[in-house]
């Protein structure tokens, strides 16, 4: 009997097994690259706003408190937008004619809102409380990065659930003393362990880890 | 087959439910705002029954010298911080009015130490704040009406404290002032 397969046939059978496993690694890497990609997170994408209004100026240049504007930071779930008479504050007298504040004066005349785009949406599905974590410690920095380098904003971390959790889990390794929670360029000097573990017994931070604490 | 599973789960409609979440935008109302503007008339019934002097700084028609309630230490941290948010970025952190908006070009207010204003009322500062004077626009949206009596207090501070001398330090705390001594 002539042989049926030739002596290449091991090595074509090796290679078609591993290659297979091969292409089917790769479609799963693929899929988590893309799915871990600017293109569905947005990290780092700045998104076009109806005015240019730019965070490095106004917090970095001109030294203007976030709560200035995001009133509402510290009290409630919601850190509170700005209204067109806060713009107004300022840039009735201030830059009054610039082009680039048409729309701001447009808004206050009209008595209608300025129509922002979303930079952090969270899915409707899930529930963030802003006071909870600015009282307990968690900086702006942490979670929204250097707010005061960016000339449009940008989102800094995924919004991701893991993400959440990997705080949530271990608060020790995020925390800040309270006096720094709004402070961009504060740096800590010496261990955030130490500090951290420190802080959350000082702050009484629980670990908030059961579904119920985001899904209700 | 997969494909047909993974474009499944790009429905959005859990991402994206109707209910309005804050300043949303909203189909349902014609100005497309889901945050609803006040009727006109409405009383405020944050601090419990109307408060003349706590609300308005006026006893009847004369704008108050005293304050509706004991300024502690506590108030007065509480004016600190909320004067530096809030008025610094104009007024400059002592009140001279040399703060960072004016150095880029926003008219300057008058200094707090001026003659006129050290011997305004308490009550003057409130309505200032409340209601606004001539460029400087109100901030009644942004300060509550305790807090406006609480950088009320402190704005007295840094007019005290400017008129100061170490006379005025009690004596166990002179030296820390003029370097030696605990820090
Ligand atoms: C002068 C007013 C002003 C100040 C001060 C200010 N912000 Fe903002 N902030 C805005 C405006 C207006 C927007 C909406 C436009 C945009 O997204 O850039 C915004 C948007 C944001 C957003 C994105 C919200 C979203 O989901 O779209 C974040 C996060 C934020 N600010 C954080 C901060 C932090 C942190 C500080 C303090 C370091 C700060 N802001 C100070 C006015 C201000
Ligand atoms: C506390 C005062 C203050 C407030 C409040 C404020 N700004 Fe400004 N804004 C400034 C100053 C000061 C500058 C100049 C920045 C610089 O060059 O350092 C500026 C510059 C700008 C510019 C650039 C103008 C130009 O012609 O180049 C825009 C746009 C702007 N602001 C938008 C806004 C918007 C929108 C808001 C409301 C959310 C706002 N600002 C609130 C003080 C303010
Ligand atoms: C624990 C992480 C975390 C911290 C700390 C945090 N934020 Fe946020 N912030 C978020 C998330 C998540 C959202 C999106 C919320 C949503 O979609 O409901 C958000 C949204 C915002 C918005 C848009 C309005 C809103 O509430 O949805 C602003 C403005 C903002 N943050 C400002 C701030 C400022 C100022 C601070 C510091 C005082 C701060 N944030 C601290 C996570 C954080
Ligand atoms: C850098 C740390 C950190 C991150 C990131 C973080 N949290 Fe938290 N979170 C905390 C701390 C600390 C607490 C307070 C725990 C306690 O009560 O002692 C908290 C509390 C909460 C609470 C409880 C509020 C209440 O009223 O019971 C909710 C809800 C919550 N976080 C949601 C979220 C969501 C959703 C995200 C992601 C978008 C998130 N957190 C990301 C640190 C974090
Ligand atoms: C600290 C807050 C937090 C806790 C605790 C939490 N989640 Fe989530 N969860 C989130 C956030 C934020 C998202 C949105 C993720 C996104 O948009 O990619 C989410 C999304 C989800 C989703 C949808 C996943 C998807 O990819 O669409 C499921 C399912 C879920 N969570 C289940 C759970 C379960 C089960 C638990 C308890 C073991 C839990 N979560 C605890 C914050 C939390
Ligand atoms: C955007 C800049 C700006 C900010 C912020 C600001 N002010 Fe003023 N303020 C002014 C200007 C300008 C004047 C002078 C108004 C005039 O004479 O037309 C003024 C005047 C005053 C006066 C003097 C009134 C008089 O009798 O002459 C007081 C008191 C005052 N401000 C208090 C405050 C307090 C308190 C805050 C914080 C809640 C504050 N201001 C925030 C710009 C500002």
């Amino acid at each position: 009997m002539p042989q049926l397969f030739h002596r290449g046939a091991n090595t074509i059978a090796r290679a078609s097994i591993y290659g297979g496993l091969g292409i089917i690694g790769l479609f799963f890497w693929v899929i988590y690259a893309v799915n871990d990609s600017p293109y569905f997170d947005f990290v780092g994408v700045p998104r076009p706003q109806p005015v240019q209004f730019s965070h490095k100026h106004h917090v970095q240049d001109d030294g203007i408190d976030c709560r200035y504007c995001h009133t509402t930071v510290e009290t409630q779930a919601f850190a509170g937008m700005p209204p067109t008479h806060t713009c107004m504050t300022c840039h009735s007298v201030l830059f009054a004619d610039s082009p680039a504040l048409a729309p701001v004066r447009q808004s206050y005349a009209d008595n209608t809102p300025l129509a922002w785009t979303r930079v952090y949406d969270l899915p409707d599905y899930v529930y963030f409380n802003h006071s909870i974590h600015v009282n307990k410690g968690v900086a702006c920095i942490t979670c929204h990065g250097r707010v005061d380098e960016m000339p449009l904003m940008w989102r800094q971390k995924t919004l991701r659930m893991n993400w959440c959790l990997s705080c949530h889990r271990s608060p020790e390794l995020f925390v800040t003393p309270r006096e720094h929670v709004f402070d961009m360029t504060w740096v800590r000097d010496g261990d955030q362990r130490d500090m951290g573990a420190r802080l959350v017994k000082e702050y009484d931070i629980k670990r908030l880890t059961d579904c119920y604490t985001c899904h209700r | 087959m997969c494909a047909v599973l993974l474009l499944a789960s790009c429905r959005r409609d859990m991402q994206d439910t109707p209910r309005a979440r804050t300043f949303q935008e909203s189909k349902f109302f014609d100005d497309r705002m889901s945050a609803r503007p006040l009727p006109a008339g409405t009383v405020s019934q944050d601090y419990g029954s109307y408060d003349e002097l706590l609300e308005t700084g006026k006893i009847g028609q004369r704008v108050s010298e005293v304050f509706p309630f004991e300024i502690t230490a506590e108030v007065f941290a509480r004016g600190r911080e909320r004067f530096n948010i809030f008025c610094a970025p104009c007024h400059g952190r002592t009140g001279d009015g040399d703060g960072m908006v004016v150095r880029r070009g926003f008219r300057r207010p008058p200094s707090y130490h001026i003659e006129r204003l050290r011997n305004a009322p308490a009550g003057h500062f409130f309505d200032v704040i409340t209601n606004g004077y001539g460029s400087m626009y109100s901030y009644a949206d942004r300060v509550p009406v305790r807090d406006r009596w609480a950088i009320a207090a402190y704005i007295r501070a840094l007019q005290l404290s400017q008129g100061a001398t170490i006379a005025d330090v009690p004596a166990d705390k002179r030296a820390e002032l003029t370097g030696g001594g605990p820090q």
